[in-house]
């Protein structure tokens, strides 16, 4: 079976939706109910970085062999990381707004998030204003290159040489969620969310992937 | 690569600037001006967080007008001939150690009229001295890869703040996280571990210049 894996994705984010909005989770102050965003805000960050790895792959393979299949591949994935990483903003946004008691907070991991989101759009505005195919695809692929580095840099690395302080949960001295989880019950949603929601995004990619040849081939 | 040609085309950048003094000038009066307009909004200066941050975000919009125009003056018949004389990688070295001296050069003047004009904060003046003197290496090696891909699109000047400024963060974030401890007066044995940071993100950007522009470059 081909779809095998179309189907496990909405089997996996069945799964997450219900049980995640209705399964057991630690009752903790503050947090209440609200760490059930763990199951959607997290994991769309997880499903993000992977396809941004998976962007930046193709585009090291575009700058070795020339072929823009792996742009389009690069291009395509970039896309929809950009709306998964929209979404994951949103969704921390009104986590913090009821814990935090902000929209926004200044913070090291919030600041990466808004970086991140703002290099990868200035990725798309770079696609958008080269109109040579070949030329598009190698410059941006350069780009790609240069902006996924300092990415990693500036949420991986930066805050664990100047020891800047973090509300995020996970970071700063912050317990993560698995202090919480005793008995490994969130875990259960946890994993199987990030697999579902990456799958998900992999299938829309797959599909604007699709159109994009099909439109190619129609010019050519 | 060779030493000489490396020498040459950077011989070739100064001299050009000598005589067009095109930029400079330019670069001079932009940075002279942008002071005078915050001196009259802002008179005076007493927090060191805010007189921190309005140096460098004077300085970031100098140094990306300074920068830009390291490919716009070049004509495509011009970079199709050194193409055929030199290799991409001296030639990108070369630009980025003549945008690095540029860069120094903008932020002495920058910091000379700003200590002029909105007063001068700093207790550490050596960190300061040296934080841009550090940074301006790995400034100019973002800048001029960006330059490098914005003169190849259609809309030229908006394309590399878009482009650069996120990409430029870390560093920036960094630059200004030493010259603050340099205006607060702290000891080195506290910032050295800042300054180590910044010539290590110096390092990536270089390197990363270095590697792919020769793919910018091949048209």
């Amino acid at each position: 079976m081909k779809n095998w894996w179309k189907i496990a994705c909405i089997a996996l984010l069945f799964y997450t939706i219900v049980v995640g909005l209705l399964g057991p989770v630690p009752h903790l102050e503050i947090l209440h109910e609200t760490i059930r965003n763990l199951y959607f805000h997290v994991t769309m960050w997880f499903g993000m970085m992977i396809l941004l790895t998976v962007s930046l792959v193709h585009s090291i393979l575009f700058l070795g062999k020339f072929n823009l299949r792996n742009d389009t591949i690069a291009a395509e994935a970039v896309n929809v990381s950009v709306l998964l990483g929209t979404m994951g903003l949103i969704t921390g946004s009104i986590w913090a707004r009821f814990t935090w008691g902000a929209w926004w907070v200044s913070d090291p991991q919030l600041n990466g998030a808004a970086i991140t989101m703002l290099s990868y759009l200035a990725y798309c505005l770079l696609r958008n204003s080269i109109d040579e195919e070949q030329k598009r695809a190698r410059i941006s692929a350069v780009y790609n290159i240069f902006a996924y580095v300092m990415m990693v840099i500036f949420i991986g690395i930066l805050p664990k040489f100047t020891n800047v302080d973090s509300l995020h949960p996970g970071k700063g001295g912050n317990p993560g969620f698995n202090s919480y989880d005793l008995n490994s019950n969130m875990r259960l949603v946890f994993y199987p969310a990030i697999i579902g929601w990456t799958l998900l995004a992999t299938w829309m990619m797959t599909l604007r992937i699709r159109i994009k040849n099909l439109q190619n081939s129609d010019f050519k | 690569m060779q030493i000489q040609e490396l020498k040459a085309l950077l011989i070739k950048e100064i001299k050009l600037e000598f005589r067009h003094k095109y930029a400079l000038n330019g670069i001079v009066l932009y940075v002279i001006s942008t002071v005078f307009v915050s001196y009259l909004s802002f008179k005076q200066i007493i927090d060191p967080a805010t007189w921190n941050a309005l140096f460098w975000i004077i300085l970031l919009f100098a140094s990306i007008n300074a920068i830009s125009k390291s490919f716009m003056q070049d004509s495509k018949g011009l970079l199709l001939y050194y193409y055929t004389l030199t290799d991409p990688q001296t030639f990108i070295l070369s630009k980025i150690i003549y945008n690095a001296l540029l860069m120094l050069f903008i932020s002495l003047i920058c910091y000379g009229c700003y200590s002029l004009f909105i007063g001068n904060l700093v207790l550490n003046q050596l960190l300061f001295i040296s934080s841009f003197v550090i940074g301006s290496v790995g400034i100019s090696s973002v800048l001029t890869l960006i330059s490098g891909i914005a003169s190849k699109t259609n809309n030229n000047f908006s394309l590399i703040a878009v482009l650069s400024f996120p990409i430029m963060m870390p560093l920036l974030l960094t630059l200004m996280k030493v010259s603050r401890y340099a205006v607060d007066g702290i000891a080195l044995s506290v910032t050295y571990k800042y300054l180590l940071v910044l010539g290590l993100l110096d390092l990536i950007v270089l390197l990363l210049s270095y590697i792919l522009f020769p793919y910018l470059w091949r048209d």
